[in-house]
């Protein structure tokens, strides 16, 4: 019953909730973002980290530094966490947790089977996948020629399965039908979640309502514009937007036939959440869209901490962290290419 | 014995036949059964969250036992009255076991027993949730623990009007003399 959670929430989640706050503690404030800023050279960034919970991550790697290896170290700090979180959780968390890595899954599968319509080896594809979303069969996606082939041989044997019986077809993979899979997947995957966080209720249910909308509509406006020009239909594309979240029904099929950014942008203008972001582009500019939908979400992320007793906690925590680790990666890209006038174009300060 | 009570009622009949030993005894079980399910609900409620908070900062261990004591003090209250309504508690001979004064003693004893032990029973939950929040909170930015019990101290207060009250319903529990 929401509002008499606290009375039962600490038996099974109390001690992980309070985890989980712990880790948010740990995450790179202000102040680390400044010095990081700073910094000249990889070393130093590396320096800077050591100081931070990324320290016994970092402190083996041998001196000349890559991003690449910067970016994989903090990212295995992630995945440390999340398994010592899953390890330790029960019903229904750690059915919950398992949702939060879906995702990576996706993104997994579409990188390899991407990679393999282009010819590239599957060690070097396996090594660039997400450790979030692996699972055991992933190296035999290499061998499918198309989707049926695709779900028949190794996805029917992973969660992801429900997710495929609205894009089984015995078309080729190419490009095109890579992406649009890519969407129906996730678009099935945000459903579900949105489904099974109902059914948990009471604030949970009601925080991951809004977070899971926010995504929704972010993504729906993605599709739109990266789809404006190509030869993805009107009908095409009302098909790859969720069924829940502030724009459905009606925002959905006055984005369907949207042909370029300024009408994304009369669109988006009625909802006041969504003109507040659109609000800071001005006239034709998109470049800035990603970030200002960032920042959003990181406002939104950190409100879910406002509440205790609730399980949108670990979600707000992976998320911040993968969003800690985007601003790493920029940061550590603009330092190395001597870029740093740029390095506050992308990065997202959380506190 | 019911020549006051209405006769249309059997309900009536039926619950001033119950003995006033039972009802006393039922009201002492209550009192200390309750405030304890109360106290023990509020200490895993703080004590969860507890340990898992001190992980990351294990500073907070000492201060935040104070919540752990305050939801104990709910229990001690329900065994002080538990202890004082069984003092109470005296036997009367077989003739006048269904009088009115002994009934009124009887059902005294158990509305005291059920005040301590209801009022227990939310006391220690909200202590102990508050408590789970001040360790939380304490663990992330120290300057908030102080604040956060004077929470708790209110919270405390709600065990402590519960045993005034059954204290003075009690006191009235006078079985008829001998």
């Amino acid at each position: 019953m929401y509002g008499f959670e606290a009375l039962t929430f600490n038996i099974h989640g109390g001690f992980l909730e309070a985890i989980v706050r712990g880790h948010r503690s740990g995450l790179l404030s202000t102040a680390d973002y400044n010095n990081l800023c700073q910094c000249e050279t990889l070393d130093d960034i590396k320096m800077h980290l050591s100081a931070t919970e990324y320290g016994p991550y970092l402190q083996n790697e041998p001196s000349p530094l890559h991003t690449t290896t910067i970016v994989e170290k903090c990212t295995l700090k992630l995945v440390d966490d999340y398994k010592n979180m899953l390890c330790q959780a029960t019903e229904p968390l750690s059915t919950f947790l398992e949702y939060i890595t879906y995702g990576h899954m996706i993104d997994n599968v579409v990188l390899i089977v991407t990679g393999t319509l282009h010819e590239r080896d599957v060690q070097e594809l396996l090594e660039k996948c997400h450790p979030l979303g692996m699972f055991d069969s992933i190296a035999t996606l290499a061998v499918a020629q198309n989707m049926r082939e695709l779900y028949r041989l190794v996805l029917v044997d992973t969660p992801l399965a429900p997710y495929f019986s609205e894009c089984i077809t015995s078309e080729d993979l190419d490009d095109m039908n890579i992406e649009i899979m890519r969407n129906t997947l996730y678009k099935a995957y945000l459903e579900d979640f949105y489904r099974f966080c109902q059914k948990l209720g009471g604030a949970t249910a009601e925080i991951m309502s809004d977070l899971l909308a926010f995504e929704a509509d972010r993504r729906a406006v993605n599709i739109t514009i990266n789809s404006i020009g190509t030869e993805l239909t009107r009908d095409d594309r009302r098909k790859l937007y969720s069924n829940f979240g502030l724009l459905y029904p009606y925002g959905h099929e006055e984005l369907a036939v949207c042909e370029d950014i300024d009408q994304v942008r009369a669109v988006m203008e009625k909802y006041p959440p969504y003109q507040s972001i659109f609000a800071k582009l001005s006239y034709g500019e998109s470049q800035m869209l990603d970030k200002a939908f960032y920042e959003e979400e990181v406002k939104r992320l950190c409100l879910a901490f406002e509440q205790q007793f609730h399980y949108a906690v670990f979600f707000a925590y992976m998320r911040l962290r993968e969003q800690e680790i985007r601003n790493l990666m920029w940061i550590s890209e603009c330092v190395a290419q001597n870029q740093k006038s740029r390095v506050h174009d992308s990065v997202v300060f959380i506190f | 014995m019911s020549a006051m009570m209405a006769y249309s009622s059997s309900w009536s009949r039926a619950l001033v036949a119950i003995s006033p030993y039972t009802f006393s005894a039922v009201g002492i079980a209550v009192a200390i059964g309750v405030s304890v399910l109360g106290a023990a609900w509020g200490i895993y409620i703080t004590g969860s969250s507890l340990i898992g908070a001190a992980i990351k900062a294990p500073r907070i261990t000492s201060k935040n036992l104070i919540s752990v004591i305050f939801c104990e003090a709910v229990a001690i209250y329900g065994v002080i009255v538990a202890i004082i309504l069984q003092t109470k508690l005296e036997s009367v001979p077989t003739k006048s076991i269904y009088e009115p004064e002994s009934l009124r003693a009887g059902y005294a004893i158990f509305a005291s027993g059920l005040i301590v032990g209801f009022a227990n029973l939310v006391c220690g939950l909200c202590v102990g949730i508050i408590g789970s929040s001040c360790a939380l909170s304490d663990a992330q930015n120290s300057s908030l623990f102080v604040k956060i019990l004077v929470i708790e101290i209110f919270g405390s207060a709600l065990g402590l009007f519960g045993v005034i009250v059954g204290i003075i319903m009690s006191a009235q529990a006078t079985w008829p003399a001998k």
